[in-house]
């Protein structure tokens, strides 16, 4: 008995060197492979010297101080965190049991998405005291603007990618359909904002069901390519047929918001002298922020209201298993037309928003990576998560310009740090590591519309994807 | 008839590049059935590393002759870029692998952008202009007032690619490895029971995938003499546009695909509209993906339940 208990004990012993030297080993390994990487790319850098000709700038403290870092991490993360390290820590379980908990009452969604309302109301109230005045606060107002711009949009490609489970990388050209919508409408034929948003989302709409009908019998990644090509096709159609859209120039002096038709000015009959306040160009801020407030909302409420009803059912059903949808008589093409179309809509809403907000569009605001954002946030935010969504959209727009506004960042890099240069380059790894990490976002867990006496979460590991 | 010679001339040329990219695509998607997203910024990728090694070639070492530069640029760039492709296997596909289906594809949007902007912060937004490396052209014939002409770096494309072709396909067909990833294209589960290693084999496509994006890294150097770190994205989707119009999983298919998008690219350029020629590319890819999926050479897609 202890003979054995001992042998174990000294292997036990011996196998911690043995793992720190192979992870050593291992952690040189990745610091190569980065040094491998690292050449020429990041330890010469071309500029173009003062005869046009290319010069080299030598960086090789740049690479080593890289290279460094991976093996860091790379050592930190097998000795702390790796499968051995875990392994050495527990014993090995096999089979996993399926277990489902009763649901609690209050779920992240239903007490998460009214508290984030809430602070959303008073948001403008709050920064207003916190900065000492309603123009100081307008750095704050419009930051906020800009985070409930992209909830919505969230919020609406939701409907395709996260209730549906169709793949859309060409979303952005919805929002740039309702963007130009309100722009020609409003220039040319000086239509309100109030007529022109249920057209442009009207117009979203019926791109979405023109664009969707052909390609909606595609698998999952055809289908993503097909859409990246019509939001693409879309934009270049944007920068080349000039005499509508006035080409890569854009579209300038949009009319901008008015207070149901009372327009934001010092006039007589100006918002500030019909109600009798000061005037302030922060009026009309403050009314762009509840406005795309009430927008974001409605396309919430909407989706939650979908969801339970016959057609939403058969979206969840259609993300989970197409085949079996088939099976059970669920029109397929129909379910995917009437999802494309509905997130269509909210992106021609939020487009003609973005219009009057801006006064200004240009194609060059509709590119991929707009559309890549989008999907970013509704991929962190945990596909189909409302409140998830908000989570991701708050941390990927606010946080690069929470970051731009740290001193002491500054004072590591240098003067010349710009936190907005890396926003996408975090923004990608950020895919990358969220989908290695947690491939079903923040929020992650299924909460199932129907249900058999009780309500049950499941954990979200268990759920298969269908071939959408 | 002399322009249409010339263009054709061009159009060759650009679809060699196309079908070196898209052999990558289609390699890959055969294999694990994934939509490479990030292969058009390896090739970008692969296009700064071969600019970086060229310059550092001729100022700073000092080497006289251009074709022994390209010589070594070609297999730096390919060696370099094929440990790309595998260092982005291993970290941001490899573990998704058995994952819900879209997960691979997302990150491989994540490696696109993070490529993209870690190449333009790294060496700047600014485009990297390189001195005309060959300027040699050979007349064919004059007609009418208008010089048909072969460039040397165009002759020079098409044997390089060619002969990389060549060896790749027998690579494919003929040695252990190529048997290998054909056995994974068929069943993984049944290849591995057989005793091929499938992690290495998906591995070693990445690498190989990589490798032919980096031979067109070059020649797109070589053609253009100008790189820019959003280079990646559109010659990117018009070499998937040539996988996906060949037959996806089909190595010559991808080959054709490229030549016939380059043709179609210059042609449009030359007689519609180049404000346009993107557009037709990009249609293209719709129409054949919406009224015929499996391709000119591929094979229709089975849905297995």
């Amino acid at each position: 008995m202890t003979a054995v208990s001992e042998s174990n004990a000294a292997s036990a012993a011996r196998a911690v060197p043995d793992r720190l030297a192979s992870a050593l080993k291992d952690a040189g390994f990745a610091a190569l492979v980065m040094l491998g990487l690292c050449f020429p790319l990041v330890t010469l850098r071309t500029e173009p010297d003062d005869h046009g000709r290319l010069a080299l700038t030598p960086r090789f403290g740049l690479t080593a101080i890289m290279c460094a870092a991976v093996f860091l991490a790379r050592l930190g993360y097998l000795t702390l965190w790796g499968k051995q390290a875990r392994a050495a820590r527990q014993p090995q379980t096999r089979g996993e049991v399926i277990k489902t908990v009763a649901a609690p009452r209050y779920t992240l969604t239903s007490v998460g998405l009214p508290i984030a309302l809430g602070f959303a109301v008073a948001y403008p109230v709050l920064m207003t005291f916190v900065n000492g005045g309603l123009s100081e606060a307008r750095y704050w107002i419009d930051l906020g603007i800009l985070v409930l711009t992209y909830v919505m949009l969230g919020w609406g490609l939701n409907i395709v990618v996260g209730l549906a489970g169709l793949l859309d990388l060409g979303y952005v050209a919805f929002y740039a359909v309702g963007a130009y919508t309100y722009a020609i409408l409003a220039t040319t034929f000086h239509l309100s904002f109030w007529l022109c948003l249920p057209l442009a989302g009207l117009l979203a709409c019926t791109w979405g069901v023109l664009l969707g009908f052909p390609v909606l019998r595609l698998r999952g990644d055809y289908l993503a390519i097909v859409t990246l090509a019509f939001g693409e096709i879309i934009r270049m159609v944007l920068i080349n047929w000039v005499d509508v859209t006035n080409g890569g120039a854009g579209i300038a002096s949009i009319p901008r918001a008015s207070f149901f038709g009372i327009p934001f000015n010092d006039d007589d009959n100006g918002f500030a002298a019909t109600f009798g306040l000061e005037f302030s160009p922060m009026h009309r801020i403050v009314f762009l922020f509840y406005l795309i407030l009430a927008l974001a909302s409605l396309t919430s409420l909407v989706t939650t209201r979908l969801r339970k009803l016959p057609v939403g059912r058969a979206w969840e059903a259609l993300r989970e298993d197409e085949i079996a949808c088939r099976s059970l008589g669920i029109n397929t093409t129909t379910t995917k037309l009437t999802a494309f179309a509905t997130g269509a809509m909210f992106g021609g809403f939020a487009g003609s928003f973005f219009a009057v907000r801006q006064g200004f569009v240009s194609p060059e605001s509709f590119n991929f990576l707009e559309s890549a954002i989008i999907l970013a946030i509704v991929v962190l935010g945990g596909m189909g998560s409302q409140i998830g969504i908000v989570i991701a959209a708050v941390v990927m727009i606010a946080g690069p310009e929470m970051l731009r506004n740290l001193g002491f960042l500054k004072a590591i890099f240098g003067d010349n740090f710009d936190p907005n240069e890396y926003r996408l380059l975090i923004f990608g790894l950020a895919m990358v590591v969220m989908m290695i990490l947690r491939p079903r976002g923040l929020v992650s867990t299924r909460e199932p519309t129907v249900f058999l006496k009780e309500r049950k979460t499941i954990s979200s590991d268990l759920v298969k994807e269908g071939h959408g | 008839m002399a322009v249409f010679t010339q263009q054709l001339i061009n159009g060759l040329t650009l679809g060699a590049i196309y079908g070196l990219i898209a052999i990558g695509y289609t390699m890959v998607f055969g294999i694990i059935g994934m939509v490479n997203f990030a292969h058009g910024d390896v090739f970008m990728v692969s296009a700064f590393i071969a600019l970086i090694t060229f310059v550092l070639l001729t100022t700073v070492l000092g080497i006289g002759s251009i074709a022994l530069a390209l010589l070594i640029v070609l297999v730096v760039g390919m060696l370099l870029t094929s440990l790309w492709g595998w260092a982005i296997e291993r970290v941001a596909y490899r573990p998704l692998r058995g994952t819900f289906r879209l997960a691979p594809l997302i990150s491989a949007i994540g490696v696109s952008i993070f490529l993209s902007n870690f190449v333009q912060v790294i060496q700047g937004a600014r485009n990297k202009p390189t001195a005309p490396m060959i300027r040699d052209v050979i007349v064919l014939f004059e007609r009418d007032g208008y010089t048909v002409a072969l460039a040397y770096k165009q002759l020079m494309i098409m044997v390089v690619t060619a002969v990389l072709l060549a060896i790749f396909w027998y690579v494919v067909q003929k040695t252990p490895l190529g048997r290998a990833q054909r056995a994974c294209e068929q069943d993984q589960k049944m290849a591995a029971l057989l005793g091929v290693d499938v992690d290495r084999t998906i591995s070693l496509t990445f690498v190989m995938g990589a490798a032919l994006a980096a031979v067109a890294g070059v020649m797109y150097l070589v053609y253009y003499g100008v790189v820019s770190f959003s280079d990646g994205f559109v010659p990117g989707v018009k070499a998937f546009t040539a996988a996906v119009l060949g037959g996806i999983g089909s190595l010559p298919g991808a080959v054709l695909g490229g030549l016939v998008i380059g043709l179609i690219e210059t042609m449009w350029s030359a007689y519609f509209s180049i404000e346009y020629k993107d557009v037709a590319a990009f249609s293209i890819l719709a129409i054949t993906l919406i009224f015929m999926p499996q391709g000119l050479l591929g094979k229709p897609d089975v849905e297995k339940v």
